[in-house]
């Protein structure tokens, strides 16, 4: 687990590396020179932004993320409070829709529904089908169509049994079956 | 002629004596005063756990009310040190429930506690008051519900920073309605509910509470009915500060905001609209300390208008979404500053949101008492840490963080050695100083001639030769802890003083050069040294071959030999 990266710039990273430099800049391995007595190169630089006033002769801006176990030192804790949030609220959380019998498929982001029924209904939209009322003990019994997903464990779910939160969460693909081949999934064990 | 002083009159005078060093130093005078003051010491500061034994403490201080404890290594907190490797508290308040039963207080940092501690404490210490615990995990919240029903007297629950599991939430309403001593609650890093109208009631019934920390959970409407309920709080942790500010419970809040006329320090907003922000806006003026490190996603803008309404902030912890500008509004209006921590808002990606060397040069020149500082900043050069060390000789702590480890001088190219350099030659007190960017042996050289009074010094990325962690080794006479991370140090400098060791607390090395064959002689030549290998797994195949390097090492000096508790993966040679 060698936190360390290896030695010098390959040529073949440098053809492929995304670069945010001033036009006509070069590469600057002025740093790295300096370090090839120890055997220490970092393989990452700053993002410099555009073109900004500070930048100087020479400073290189590769977009390569420094990947060193433990820097910058900043607790796990104070990571895990400030990240996820941005994260979070940035992306969507989107996930397959297959209909039985359609020739693709659709994605949807679960993240701008606020519960099942709003669900349901932009399924029901989506596919122009009648998907019909949940029951617990009987499911979508009676609908044309019945909305099943895919957990985490890989398992198909029927739609609607659990609190809408751990749905979100544990939803990986949705899948809208025929009414006829759904009847097993809302009847007991 | 001191033999003649009665020991009461001894113990009298020592009773002034509240610093554990003071009373090292006491103890160490003549027998009868090493008695007199170990029976009367009542405060133990225990900086490694492994370095004594829990019952050589109790033979040693039998009256001892109040125990901090240190376990894991700093670099832990970087994720460098296994999950295991040690520093659990269970055996320390096994002991004093059968040795020492009047334990008041408890402060750990670093340590793994089990909820099976926290019940043996709840059982134990029929007085117990105070219970401290920093950057610890191993429990969850049925612990802190044992602590809640059974420590009658509990004034002080501050939990920082720890990794709490929360299986029910319920600890909270485990207060019974006979508990009214609370002073202090800080639960701010539990990540699951509580019991809300518990927790009105909590606030409602414990008249000296003082400082209150709530967790993400506790939204704007409660924060308001328990600021109306507890108008004498000193130091207050919002929770969640997302509301709608044209509602009826923003104005509320507002308005119960300006009679709190108490509250001088100020943290928490873990979840928060900016717009909100104007609520707090009455208490500014009276504000000492201002912590909004964990509050995402405030612009600059924002950040400033609120900071320079506190004309008497003395320690502030941001984010660097401050930026440079922001900095330099903080530097004229905060003349009081004397504690600075600027923090990465995104720890792990580099953004445009990021501090340089500008904003610290203008905190340094307008901010003239600044003795603390930990600074995460995109670039630094030579100029701007020699304008630093004369605007602000007072420094105390002193710690920089380039994002990128081995960053020159970001105008001339140049190595940094000049300007950690003018820091350590300007603040003569420096106690504390973690140095980052191009560093050479020369900076090493600089630190071991000036930093007299340094205690603690981390080093990352850093150094050319052997000589650097010697110049070190041989200066800095008043050195405690050395942590020393991906730098060329080898065998001769970890040898060259054997003895020093003994006079340090501790010795980190990590990815650094040193060999088996050298920690092995090291460990032979000093039995009172506890030289530990951390091994993530690979180089344990087949024996350890003398020549290769060590990934991790870990020393410490100790009066008890190597540990009992330490997993497979760590030699204690």
């Amino acid at each position: 687990m060698e936190g360390v990266m290896s030695h010098g710039n390959d040529l073949n990273l440098k053809a492929t590396e995304l670069r945010l430099g001033l036009p006509g800049t070069d590469e600057s391995t002025s740093k790295n020179n300096k370090r090839t007595a120890n055997e220490l190169v970092k393989n990452s630089e700053l993002l410099n932004g555009k073109s900004d006033a500070k930048a100087r002769d020479g400073e290189t801006v590769p977009a390569s993320k420094s990947q060193i176990v433990g820097w910058p030192p900043v607790r796990s804790f104070r990571k895990n409070i400030v990240q996820p949030k941005k994260t979070e609220a940035e992306t969507g959380n989107f996930v397959k829709v297959s209909m039985d019998g359609a020739p693709y498929l659709r994605k949807i982001d679960l993240k701008i529904y606020k519960g099942y029924q709003e669900l349901l209904k932009a399924l029901e939209n989506m596919f122009k089908l009648t998907i019909g009322e949940y029951s617990e003990r009987e499911g979508y019994k009676g609908s044309e169509y019945a909305p099943a997903y895919e957990d985490k464990d890989g398992d198909l779910m029927l739609v609607g049994d659990v609190p809408w939160d751990m749905f979100m969460s544990t939803c990986k693909r949705l899948r809208i079956m025929k009414g006829s081949e759904a009847t097993g999934l809302g009847s007991g064990v | 002629m001191v033999n003649y002083f009665p020991e009461e009159v001894l113990e009298h005078v020592f009773s002034f004596l509240t610093s554990h060093r003071d009373r090292n130093a006491v103890s160490l005078v003549c027998k009868s005063w090493y008695n007199v003051e170990r029976f009367s010491r009542g405060k133990v500061f225990i900086g490694n756990c492994y370095a004594i034994s829990p019952e050589r403490l109790i033979s040693r201080f039998p009256r001892v009310r109040s125990l901090t404890l240190k376990g894991k290594p700093h670099f832990a907190d970087f994720n460098l040190v296994l999950h295991d490797w040690g520093g659990y508290v269970y055996p320390w308040i096994e002991a004093m429930a059968k040795g020492c039963t009047n334990l008041e207080e408890l402060r750990l940092k670093r340590m793994l506690v089990s909820d099976a501690s926290l019940e043996l404490i709840a059982k134990s210490f029929p007085n117990f008051k105070s219970l401290v615990l920093v950057s610890c995990e191993g429990f969850t919240t049925d612990g802190l519900a044992a602590i809640a029903s059974n420590c009658r007297f509990l004034r002080e629950l501050d939990l920082q920073e720890n990794e709490v599991e929360d299986p029910r939430g319920q600890w909270l309403s485990c207060f019974p309605d006979s508990c009214t001593s609370l002073a202090s609650l800080n639960f701010a890093c539990l990540k699951g509910e509580v019991n809300l109208a518990a927790l009105e009631r909590l606030v409602a019934r414990c008249r000296n509470l003082k400082s209150l920390r709530l967790n993400h959970a506790v939204p704007p409407d409660v924060l308001q009915k328990i600021l109306a309920r507890a108008p004498q709080l000193v130091d207050l942790g919002a929770g969640s500060f997302v509301h709608d500010p044209e509602s009826e419970t923003y104005n509320k809040l507002k308005n119960v905001m300006q009679k709190c006329t108490s509250i001088r320090s100020l943290s928490g907003f873990l979840d928060v609209n900016a717009r909100c922000l104007p609520a707090i806006y009455p208490i500014c003026i009276n504000l000492s300390s201002l912590n909004l490190s964990y509050a995402p996603g405030i612009y600059s803008k924002e950040l400033v208008k609120l900071i320079r309404k506190c004309k008497k902030l003395q320690c502030l912890w941001i984010l660097d979404t401050i930026g440079d500008k922001g900095l330099s509004v903080v530097a004229s209006a905060c003349k009081e500053l004397q504690e600075l921590r600027v923090f990465k808002s995104d720890p792990n990606d580099v953004g445009n949101a990021a501090v340089t060397e500008e904003g610290l040069v203008a905190i340094s020149a307008g901010c003239p008492n600044l003795n603390s500082l930990l600074y995460f900043c995109r670039q630094m050069t030579n100029t701007a840490l020699i304008t630093v060390a004369k605007n602000c000789p007072n420094f105390i702590r002193f710690r920089l963080c380039t994002l990128d480890p081995i960053t020159p001088d970001a105008v001339t190219m140049q190595p940094l050695d000049n300007g950690f350099g003018a820091i350590v030659q300007s603040c003569k007190g420096l106690k504390r100083l973690s140095v980052s960017g191009l560093l050479t042996d020369q900076v090493f050289l600089y630190i071991g001639m000036y930093a007299e009074q340094l205690e603690m010094l981390s080093i990352a990325f850093a150094g050319n030769s052997d000589k650097g962690m010697v110049y070190v080794l041989n200066g800095c006479k008043k050195l405690k802890k050395l942590e020393i991370r991906d730098s060329p140090f080898g065998n001769m400098a970890l040898l060259a003083d054997t003895g020093k060791y003994e006079t340090m607390r501790s010795l980190w090395m990590s990815s650094c050069k040193v060999t088996f064959g050298a920690c092995k002689s090291l460990a032979e030549k000093m039995p009172r040294l506890n030289v530990e290998i951390i091994n993530e797994g690979d180089e344990m195949e087949g024996g350890s071959d003398d020549r290769q390097n060590v990934e991790k090492m870990y020393l410490y000096r100790t009066l008890v030999g190597p540990r009992k508790d330490a997993p497979d993966s760590v030699w204690t040679l």
